[in-house]
């Protein structure tokens, strides 16, 4: 996904001259290389529209709003919490106060960065960066997806954050499809509940799906690469025409997707038959690992899934998503 | 549009009489609302009128001019003395000052950008200014264009990290047209600034970080003026102001006294403050005739 948003803004860059991408001095492999590569990377290939502005994200995302409110649409570049957290103020008072064009991206959502530890797991970013006004939220599931979404955020002004995963969904674009900011992307109807995900653990979500098929029930998928504006019609329709929904995201349960969610169903009064939130609850992992033994551990992957409905259904012949983290 | 000789300005004043309007006017529209930070507001009082009435390129009729000087008061909690001073230059009617902190008013008591004509930045949160207006500068760099942006900044804020992370980014980048001043008053929220985080040796931390330096009496108008007016013959390095001020400058009672960082002068205080203010400057006193906007 990194490499495809670098590729997808280089590729933009004729008709969006305004481009400044800010990095907070990471990057290395695509944004810079050493030597004789150099220059086949973005950096040195567009210094007009590059700034490495050091270790200094609060500076960062300042020098971001301060060129955003002169006309250019800036792009803050770093990995985890550093885009985010770090600079949070800045994000509040200096970019959405003033609705300045820029999109904060975050390379390696989630457990991207698993096995560096719990200062590089971005587990809180969807819930703390969608409570401020003005953002847009998106995490998107596929490479493709963010092929999309990058080009519309080029064209789209005002402030958003983009999460990029290592992983991905893993599922093809079909003929005409395309993901647009705000639209949940269906990617499997059903009939049964719905798994509406966000980010690349959307593939744990079709394996789980593959798997409760087997046992006679029919799920529908949806990409929910937007968490900010929520598609609340996809939302609503999802509990109006499956009975259940289950978010899936490598989050905190508290304040991301499922949350989200759940107030959207709430406020509409449209309550779902059955709603589970799959993610990290409500705690920080204290050992590392890949990004697949982690969603194991910590409940998130296909078996916590496919427990998670079948547990919501009545069938208790799967272990329960309580059994598995208890199992840990 | 070409540029407008500051010579030409339609409501341009005397400085003197521009910082005398700030502390006059801020002293009602602090008193009546209970607002407070009127220290602070008095320490730059004459720093924002030179740079206001003598320095920077505004256009009241076209706030947005494209070529305007682009200003941030990082130091937020001293607004009074940036809407006193757009008012000054005629980008809203005094009248407006009236509702400055009361409510519904557009005018916060940190300085806010919505709906107040000529305020390009709202701050409040110490740290933020200085890195906006690298940001800024870079802007103007990248699109050739020759306005300059100046930053207020307050010592106390210089505890700020974000700060340094300016200063180190501005001079990396030889951002020449960006220019900060600094309210040196030496007296921060709670205690003077020696007893909470030493700044000293203040000067040579900016000329370590790669700025070029300049030290003003902050109420002499004119060494503020040639301060801050011409930029510096090495054109690539950040120009640095420390501005040497006097924490409620205007005011006998007020004056380096850590008490007036927050207190609100009413009642008895309040008539004091008035006859000291004109007290000291009795020309300037019997030539403001601002006052019925308070009424």
């Amino acid at each position: 996904m990194r490499d495809t948003f670098v590729q997808t803004l280089e590729s933009l860059l004729p008709e969006h001259q305004e481009t400044v991408l800010i990095t907070g001095d990471l990057g290395f492999g695509v944004l810079t290389a050493p030597d004789d590569e150099a220059q086949t990377r973005f950096g040195e290939r567009h210094p007009q529209h590059f700034i490495n502005a050091g270790v200094a994200e609060q500076n960062m995302t300042a020098i971001a709003a301060g060129m955003a409110l002169q006309g250019f649409k800036a792009w803050t570049y770093s990995i985890g919490n550093f885009p985010t957290l770090r600079a949070l103020e800045q994000i509040r008072n200096d970019i959405c106060y003033h609705d300045a064009n820029v999109t904060i991206v975050a390379i390696g959502g989630g457990f991207s960065y698993g096995q560096l530890g719990m200062s590089h797991f971005a587990t809180e970013d969807l819930a703390i960066i969608r409570a401020l006004p003005n953002m847009k939220v998106l995490a998107p599931c596929e490479k493709w997806e963010v092929t999309d979404l990058v080009t519309e955020l080029c064209a789209t002004p005002g402030p958003a954050y983009l999460r990029i995963d290592k992983s991905h969904g893993g599922v093809e674009r079909r003929d005409g499809e395309q993901a647009k900011i705000g639209k949940a992307r269906m990617v499997r109807d059903g009939s049964d509940g719905t798994l509406i995900a966000c980010g690349g653990i959307l593939s744990e979500a079709m394996i789980a799906a593959d798997r409760l098929a087997e046992q006679g029930l029919s799920m529908r998928i949806l990409s929910m690469h937007t968490i900010k504006p929520l598609d609340v019609d996809a939302v609503l329709s999802a509990s109006r025409e499956t009975g259940g929904i289950v978010s899936v995201e490598e989050h905190n349960v508290i304040g991301g997707l499922g949350s989200a969610i759940a107030e959207t169903c709430l406020s509409e009064g449209t309550i779902p038959s059955y709603f589970h939130r799959i993610g990290l609850a409500d705690h920080y992992p204290t050992i590392v690992g890949d990004q697949d033994y982690l969603r194991a551990q910590y409940g998130m992957n296909a078996d916590a899934i496919v427990a998670a409905v079948l547990d919501k259904l009545g069938d208790s012949s799967e272990a329960t998503v309580a059994d598995l983290v208890a199992a840990q | 549009m070409s540029q407008i000789s500051n010579s030409s300005i339609p409501n341009a004043k005397g400085s003197e009489q521009f910082a005398y309007n700030i502390r006059a006017h801020a002293l009602e529209m602090i008193s009546a609302s209970g607002a407070s930070h009127i220290g602070s507001v008095y320490s730059v009082a004459d720093l924002m009128a030179v740079l206001f009435s003598s320095v920077m390129q505004l256009d009241p009729e076209n706030p947005q001019w494209e070529d305007r000087d682009r200003f941030v008061l990082s130091k937020g909690h001293a607004g009074a003395s940036v809407y006193v001073s757009l008012a000054e230059r005629g980008f809203f009617d005094h009248q407006l000052l009236s509702t400055y902190y009361t409510n519904g008013s557009t005018l916060s008591g940190h300085v806010s950008h919505k709906n107040v004509p000529g305020v390009d930045i709202s701050t409040g949160s110490l740290g933020h200014g200085l890195g906006i207006g690298a940001g800024m500068a870079m802007a103007s760099r990248k699109l050739e264009k020759d306005w300059r942006s100046f930053v207020v900044l307050s010592d106390g804020e210089c505890d700020e990290g974000s700060i340094w992370e300016a200063a180190l980014f501005a001079a990396h980048n030889r951002l020449g047209r960006l220019t900060t001043i600094i309210d040196y008053n030496k007296i921060q929220s709670l205690a003077p600034v020696s007893e909470t985080m030493a700044l000293e040796p203040f000067r040579d931390k900016w000329e370590a970080f790669g700025w070029q330096v300049r030290e003003s009496d902050g109420h002499d108008h004119a060494a503020l003026k040639a301060a801050m007016s011409d930029l510096p013959a090495d054109g690539e390095k950040p120009l640095a102001i420390i501005a040497h001020t006097t924490k409620g400058k205007g005011v006998s009672f007020f004056e380096e006294r850590v008490l007036w960082h927050y207190r609100c002068p009413r009642g008895e205080e309040l008539e004091a403050a008035r006859a000291d203010l004109a007290g000291n400057y009795p020309a300037l006193s019997a030539a403001f005739a601002g006052g019925e906007a308070h009424a």
